[in-house]
């Protein structure tokens, strides 16, 4: 039989919200989550930080794209608890006292977005694959971005952005 | 996802004394699989015991002259790593032929081994499925299954590993070491993963109280002659329908050593040693390619959807053996195959 129920075993008492500490673009915050709130939950709905966006929740669309001690990871497939104590960058951290970051000014450059859903995790990814160093023409772009989907299709242009912070960058 | 209970392990004694205290516990370590699956409802656990933090990250030569990778190292700086890059470049080759990067750089080595089949109806749990519900039956043997298994099926599952990083492993020889209440083993890359039987909701031999504490390659590393050949639907970012992992080592032309596991088309990574022993000695040329293949699939059995993956791997068998002979490897970054 398929199972039907997905009541919560009632043994289970309801667990305490735990104490987490982030750095999130720079600021110390403290919240307290339940061990289920994800990252990407946590920074929309306890730190208002809505820039980073839900899009599948599962880890295969990239739209939660953040870097976490400088690393980028799907947001949505790590739980908050878990990162205690890291370091967090989202899209709302790139600019630097108001001027844009070069990724950001690229994408503007080169139209790399249609609707903008995909854009901060596209950004926060380009960031991490420029922090990486590994991919450098445009196939290694392209395969290295692969965790992110844009719906509107604009991936030419994102490629041409990140190709041209690339060369600004170094 | 189910509310459940958080606790961090402080040492390996320790993560294996919580979750041999809790039968309703589970580790986590990177969680790209576990949340997945918490998310869909297919797991279920009411406790996780955090092992991130746990002191398993180096990548270290060993005195036998092979190299000990820590359980917890991300798969993306295992990939990167100037050891397995130089020595091992089939492993490097095969862990960036999978997931994104953002995945990789969560992923750990032992989770790797321990992620759980992509058959469609194991994560919908609206649908009977032997390796969720054991003998609740088994929707795929005459439903969707262009994505399913050609080898080692049974009649409760046709399920495939997901794992690119495994296939690499299972043709180096790796071994597997854990910890558990009764201390420290070793266990062969080809005796942990299982084939499914009628006991399909069973992955792999380790215990459900042992935790994978490394993996272990052995010296001889395959770094001038190998390829991992990946056939998917999509360039990147995509499930194998069938990978190889092909190994060579030639005096000449000749074969010395041979090696070939597949992925995508079995319960666990398929590696073929009658094969291999076939390829021992020959020249290395199509001829003796396409006589190892054919052994391969020699019991390969398709469905109603995936018949076509028994000649698909017969020629990416071909195709892999000689991309390792010419010394030309698939190449994981612009996926031109040569």
């Amino acid at each position: 039989m398929a199972r039907t129920s997905t009541a919560i075993p009632s043994r289970i008492p309801t667990p305490a919200k735990i104490r987490v500490t982030l750095t999130v673009n720079g600021a110390r915050r403290q919240i307290e989550v339940a061990p289920w709130t994800t990252l990407l939950d946590a920074l929309r709905d306890h730190l208002a930080l809505t820039g980073t966006k839900k899009g599948c929740d599962h880890g295969q669309c990239g739209a939660c794209t953040v870097l976490v001690d400088g690393r980028r990871i799907n947001s949505c497939l790590t739980l908050a608890v878990m990162r205690d104590g890291a370091q967090i960058t989202t899209i709302e951290g790139l600019a630097n006292n108001g001027a844009l970051h070069p990724l950001q000014q690229a994408f503007v450059d080169h139209d790399a977005f249609q609707c903008g859903y995909c854009t901060p995790g596209q950004i926060c990814s380009a960031a991490g694959l420029i922090a990486e160093g590994k991919a450098k023409g445009a196939d290694e772009i392209r395969e290295s971005m692969s965790g992110n989907i844009c719906r509107c299709g604009a991936y030419p242009n994102i490629v041409a952005a990140i190709q041209q912070a690339m060369t600004r960058h170094d | 996802m189910i509310n459940f209970q958080y606790a961090r392990a402080n040492d390996v004694g320790d993560a294996v004394r919580q979750i041999a205290a809790d039968p309703a516990a589970k580790f986590i370590a990177g969680g790209t699989n576990l949340i997945d699956l918490m998310k869909q409802d297919v797991e279920r656990p009411t406790r996780l015991i955090d092992v991130s933090r746990l002191p398993l990250t180096t990548v270290e030569e060993t005195a036998a002259g092979g190299v000990r990778i820590g359980a917890l190292v991300p798969n993306s700086d295992l990939a990167w790593h100037p050891l397995i890059e130089q020595r091992y470049p089939l492993l490097s080759s095969a862990i960036l032929a999978g997931a994104s990067a953002q995945l990789r750089n969560m992923a750990s080595t032992g989770g790797n081994l321990l992620q759980r089949t992509r058959c469609g109806y194991f994560y919908d749990t609206a649908t009977p499925c032997n390796k969720r519900d054991p003998d609740s039956g088994c929707p795929a043997i005459d439903g969707l299954n262009r994505m399913h298994a050609i080898l080692g099926t049974s009649a409760s599952c046709i399920a495939t590993h997901p794992s690119d990083m495994c296939v690499a492993l299972a043709a180096i020889e790796a071994s597997v070491h854990v910890t558990g209440p009764a201390g420290e083993r070793s266990i062969a890359f080809a005796d942990f993963h299982r084939l499914p039987g009628d006991t399909p909701q069973i992955d792999s031999n380790l215990q459900r109280d042992e935790i994978i504490t490394a993996i272990e390659l052995p010296p001889r590393g395959f770094a001038a002659n190998y390829s991992y050949l990946k056939i998917r639907d999509r360039l990147s970012y995509a499930f194998a329908l069938v990978s190889v992992a092909a190994a060579l080592e030639l005096e000449g032309d000749r074969i010395k050593h041979a090696r070939l596991a597949l992925g995508g088309v079995a319960h666990k990574p398929w590696r073929d040693q009658t094969a291999e022993d076939v390829l021992r000695g020959k020249t290395a040329n199509q001829q003796a390619f396409m006589s190892a293949a054919d052994l391969v699939l020699r019991d390969a059995k398709g469905f109603a959807h995936n018949s076509f993956k028994i000649d698909l791997a017969r020629r990416a068998i071909v195709r892999a053996l000689t991309q390792a002979a010419n010394a030309t490897p698939q190449s994981q970054s612009d996926k031109k195959i040569r």
